[in-house]
Order: C-alpha cells, then structure tokens, then sequence
C-alpha cells in the first residue's frame, strides 16, 4: 500500500508534536523514521495509525484521505515498544484478538493464529500468559498479533529497544526478512540509527517534529543535508570543524589555527568566499600518517576493533578511528591526514549543507 | 579452621532464628488487645454474665453458659433488618462499582469541556461531612417522596432512599479511586486494541477492566462494608424497623427502657460480623493478586 503524508502536523495548544511534515512511502516499502527522543516521530506513527488526529495536514492510504478513517478500519497492525500484550489473555488470545474482533469462524481462527505464531517460532507457547515469557517470546507474540490480520500497513514503534544487545541483533535481521517475504508496507520508528541504517530502505530523519532529511541510508551518510544528519547519522559521530575556505592559486584551502589542508576544488569552490563554514568530516576519514597537521593525543578509546583517538589541534579536538597495533598514547604528538574527498560542508547560520542543499 | 567457621554460622544462625521470632512476638503483643475483645465477644454471646473472660452465673461461680443470648434469630424483625443491610450494601457494591469504573476511565483517558471543574468538584464534594448535608438530603427525600412510583421505592423513609444516598456520598472517592487505577495502566495496551480493530466500549470491558480488577475488588468490599455498617443515613432517614438495618437496630437494643443486655448486644453485633468476614475471604484473593503485566519497561 502506498502511503502519503501532505503538511502533515499535530499541535497540543502551543507544543508542537509534529510540524508539517510531507513525505510518501512506495508500495512494499521499509521507511524508518529516525530521530532523538521527543522528534516527533511516534506522534506521526500515531497519527497514521488513527490514534491521533491530525491538527492539520492529510494522510493518504493509496490516494485515499484516511484522516477521518477510525483505527480498526485503517487496516494497519502496529508493534509497541512495550509489546502492550493483554497481560490476562494468553498467547493464542493475544495473537487471536483481532480475528475475534472480525468475527472470523473459530476454528479458521485457531488455524490462522497458529500458523502465524509457528512463523514467529512461538507455536508452543500458545497456552502461556505474557508474563510468563522473554522479553524476545513477548515481542514475537506482539509481531505475531500485528500480523496476523494481514494488515496492509505495518507501524514499528521501537520495538526492539527493550531487548538486550544480542537478542536485537538476531531480531533486527528477522523483522528485515519477514518485511521482504510479506512485502507489506512498514514504518519504522527508531532512535538508533544502527537499526534504521541497516533495516530500512529509505530514513526519514526528523528534529522537533521537523522532517530533516528522507533519503536511502547511503546518500544520508555519504550527503547529509542538514549539520544535524551529518551529526545524528553515524557512529562516532562526524567530526565539525569551524574553518575559512580561500581559493589561492588553483587551491582551495580550509583553513583555522593549526589547521591547513586542501580541499578538491568541486568541493572547495562551493565553500570558498562564504566566511566561517562548518567542515564536516567522519573519524575513518581522518588516518594517523607521518605529515599532515599535528596534534597531540588526549584520550585512546578501545573499541575493540578500531581505537577511538580524540586529538586535540590547537583549541580543537577532532576523532579518528585508528588501528590497535599503533599502540597510540595519550599525551603523544602525533600528525593527520585529511581525506579531504570526503569533508561536508556546512552554513553555521542556517545549519544547511553548502554541498548538497537544493 | 573449620571449628571456628562453624560456631559463626552456629551464633549467625541463632540470630536469624531469633530475627523471624522477634517481628511475630511484637505483633501478636501490639494485637493482644484486639484479640482479647473479640474473644470477650464470643464468650459472652454463650453466656449470662461474665467476669472477665470467664463466664459466669448468677452466683459468680464460673458457668451460666445459655444460648439465650442468640435467640432474637428467630424474630421476623432481625431477618428483615439484615436483609435491608444486605440490600444497602449490594447497592452500593453495584451502584457506586458501575459508575465509579466508568467515571473514573472516563475522566483518566478523555479530555472533554470542564473536565478540570469536575476532577476539583469532586474533591471538593468529599471534604464535606454527611452530617453536614443532612437536612438538605432529607428535603430532597420529601421531594422525591410525592413523586408517585419513584417515591414509593426512593423517598423519604425507604431502603431505596437510603441506598441512593449512600451511593452519592460514596461516589466522589470511588471515582477518585479508579481514576488512580486507569491513571496506572499503560495507553499502549488501549491503543493496541483500538488498532486490532476494538471499539472504545471493547477496549475498556474487554482490556481495560481485567487489568484493574483489583482495584474494583477493593472498592466493592469497601462498598459492602460501608453499606453493611451505615448507621447515620440509615438512623436520620428511616422511621421503625420496617425499614431500618441492622446497625439501628442493634442501637436500639440499647435505648430501651429496660435494663441493656449487652450479651445479647454481643451476640448481634458477632451476626453482624460475619457476612464481612465471608465476603473479605472471597475477595481477598483478588484484592491480593496484580498481574505480573505484559509490558517490560516503556509506558
């Protein structure tokens, strides 16, 4: 099913939850929404589901405005972050609830809630009460009870975000499968952008109740169009640097206090002239080398795989994920290399990206 | 070594004994009172005097034991006020119940005009003292009296009355009491249902009252016990025994002119005890039993 949102916005007196938001969601489509605590993100879920009303603005299900459509006839199953199971029903009264509110015979009920609970690997568990099971058994039962219905709208709010780190993982690649073998259409809402990264097909990024950015996973890593993707979208996080762009000769460089590098000029020349701007650049792009800018090394983080080098440059600190063997030590002097292909920059003032605003 | 080791767990092990003592010597002191009341009770309904907790006869030799005491069972006039008791309590167990689950849900999940007034109203409405309102309720009987039908089972002078007004004046804690309990509840089990296809109505008996059955089990012995025992309504508003309930009745023992048999008052007020004590043992279960929840963390 195809899904629309048009100057979508939901306001509670003066708060605003949700603030004009326009996007649409492709037949079969995974799109997560992505977004710090508060962003509005559930809000808009919500509003999609039929829970809340819009203030104002429309939601359209396959061209149809379905504002005024209660929930139970929009057709959509949703996955809470509390599961919200029935903690009074048993399992197979959870997963059957919703065929039970349409009615459907008994025992195509029975058949239907048990090949789904065999999907989700909960078939043996039919006769237990919520509280009897995993916090994984839970959420399958909560994934088993959306989906059972055949909805043709899936909405995710941070369903995975009350299990521990391993369970997460299997489950994160196990709802990705499920999506794809379906095909139903699915919203996502996250806070992680791990999970949104590799789950969806398209990340809509949103900051109070603004949307930020709504683009594939790839081009909003590699060409964020806010300071505030290029900040949110990437762990670590992207290194900012405020600097000056001056062409001289044929060269653009970048340019503050201890800190001069060359910047290609289909990059350099959009910067140049325009005062402070705000470079961007990610910690792997940024390699310990024997020239380049020196600095000095404040804190060493194992990560396990990469350390984590915080190096101070003059009154700046950038990070850069750098290899174990080095052995690096905090207090050591040490030289960068800029991979300068690589840098964003950014207009302090409006905080859009001086690369790729359109 | 080992010795040593063992006289420590030997003196941590006495200790520990001597901590689960302790707690049940204190109570069973602090509760002594009480029960020496109660046991006073039932000795005297079997006896003519007593002295002490012995029972004694005329003579002040220990016997004189007699069921005398428990003859005003076989009056018509006990049977009739105990039903009038029973009848205000099950009103008020139903009465305030229903309206007070509905209210209360109402007024923690909905936003509607005046909402705020009404929460602070009704407050306001329980600060009042019944004494307070006494005269304007019984107005209000004489009222409701001339209507026809309605003040046959409802005015001035009628169980019916009685039960009505008890019921109001027990409302305000009610709806303050379930409003707590669906202010506890998860939205995100409601939101569930409603997108499972339930309508509100569904949502709220078929998901919403099984999470709070406790809490309606309170409310409903807190209601019966209320009811059972209501004595100043009761007294202001009802003339004979027609109509009156047993906590007026076992006043009236009292008031005659003949001299106050007070075992026999015992032995009404232990009848009066006992459907208490047999509706608390089969709603203790649910006042004590919360589901584990289905949720873990989130809201």
């Amino acid at each position: 099913m195809r899904v629309e949102l048009e100057n979508l916005t939901k306001r509670w007196g003066s708060v605003v939850g949700a603030d004009s938001i326009n996007l649409e969601i492709k037949d079969a489509e995974f799109v997560a929404f992505l977004g710090p605590s508060g962003c509005g993100k559930t809000t808009t879920l919500l509003m999609v589901a039929g829970i809340y009303k819009p203030t104002a603005g429309e939601i359209r299900f396959d061209g149809h405005v379905v504002n005024a459509v209660a929930p139970k006839d929009r057709n959509v199953g949703m996955v809470f972050q509390s599961y919200a199971l029935y903690p009074h029903m048993n399992v197979f009264q959870n997963i059957s609830y919703p065929l039970k509110l349409k009615k459907v015979p008994k025992e195509e009920m029975h058949k239907q809630a048990q090949r789904v609970a065999d999907m989700m690997g909960i078939g043996h568990l039919m006769d237990r009460k919520p509280a009897q099971l995993s916090g994984g058994q839970q959420q399958r039962v909560a994934l088993g009870r959306a989906l059972v219905k055949e909805p043709q709208l899936l909405l995710f709010d941070e369903p995975l975000s009350n299990l521990d780190a391993r369970l997460r993982l299997s489950m994160r690649s196990e709802i990705k499968r499920l999506q794809m073998k379906l095909g139903i259409t699915s919203i996502y809402v996250t806070h992680d952008q791990v999970e949104a990264m590799t789950m969806a097909n398209r990340v809509a990024v949103m900051k109070n109740g603004k949307l930020q950015a709504y683009a594939p996973p790839d081009e909003l890593y590699d060409q964020p169009r806010t300071l505030f993707v290029a900040g949110f979208v990437g762990n670590p996080p992207m290194n900012f640097l405020e600097v000056e762009v001056t062409r001289e000769n044929d060269d653009y460089h970048a340019r503050r206090e201890g800190f001069d590098v060359i910047i290609p000029s289909n990059r350099g020349e959009k910067a140049a002239g325009k005062g402070q701007v705000i470079l961007g650049i990610r910690p792997e792009d940024i390699t310990i080398s024997d020239e380049g800018i020196s600095g000095e090394i404040f804190v060493v983080e194992p990560l396990g795989r990469d350390d984590l080098v915080d190096v101070r440059i003059g009154e700046a600190s950038v990070r850069v994920l750098t290899d174990p063997a080095m052995e690096l030590k905090m207090g050591q002097a040490t030289t960068l290399d800029f991979n300068t292909r690589k840098v964003q920059f950014f207009d302090p003032q409006t905080e859009k990206s001086l690369l790729w605003a359109d | 070594m080992t010795t040593t080791t063992f006289e420590t767990e030997r003196g941590y092990g006495a200790r520990r004994v001597l901590g689960q003592i302790l707690p049940y010597a204190i109570l069973t002191i602090s509760i002594l009172p009480i029960l020496i009341g109660y046991a006073w009770i039932i000795i005297a309904t079997f006896s003519m005097h007593t002295h002490g907790l012995m029972p004694v006869d005329s003579e002040g030799n220990f016997g004189g034991l007699t069921l005398q005491n428990w003859t005003f069972l076989f009056t018509p006039e006990i049977w009739r006020v105990t039903m009038n008791s029973f009848g205000i309590a099950i009103a008020m167990v139903v009465g305030v119940g229903f309206i007070s689950t509905l209210t209360g849900y109402a007024l923690a999940r909905m936003n509607f005009a005046g909402r705020k007034v009404f929460l602070g109203m009704t407050l306001v409405l329980h600060a009042f003292r019944p004494e307070l309102l006494l005269i304007a309720i019984f107005q209000v009987l004489l009222f409701l009296a001339g209507i026809p039908v309605v003040g046959k089972w409802f005015g001035f002078n009628t169980v019916g009355g009685v039960a009505i007004v008890m019921i109001t004046l027990e409302l305000p804690l009610g709806v303050w009491l379930m409003k707590g309990f669906f202010d506890n509840l998860s939205w995100d089990m409601e939101r569930a249902a409603l997108i499972d296809g339930a309508s509100r109505f569904r949502v709220w008996w078929e998901i919403i009252i099984p999470q709070i059955k406790p809490g309606i089990a309170a409310l409903a012995i807190f209601n019966f016990i209320s009811g059972w025992n209501a004595y100043l309504i009761p007294f202001t508003f009802t003339i004979g025994s027609k109509v009156s309930n047993l906590p007026v009745y076992l006043n009236q023992l009292q008031s005659d002119t003949a001299p106050t048999s007070w075992n026999q008052i015992a032995a009404v007020g232990l009848f009066q005890l006992v459907p208490v004590m047999i509706f608390f043992i089969f709603t203790q279960e649910a006042l004590l039993s919360i589901y584990g929840g289905g949720s873990k963390g989130g809201t």
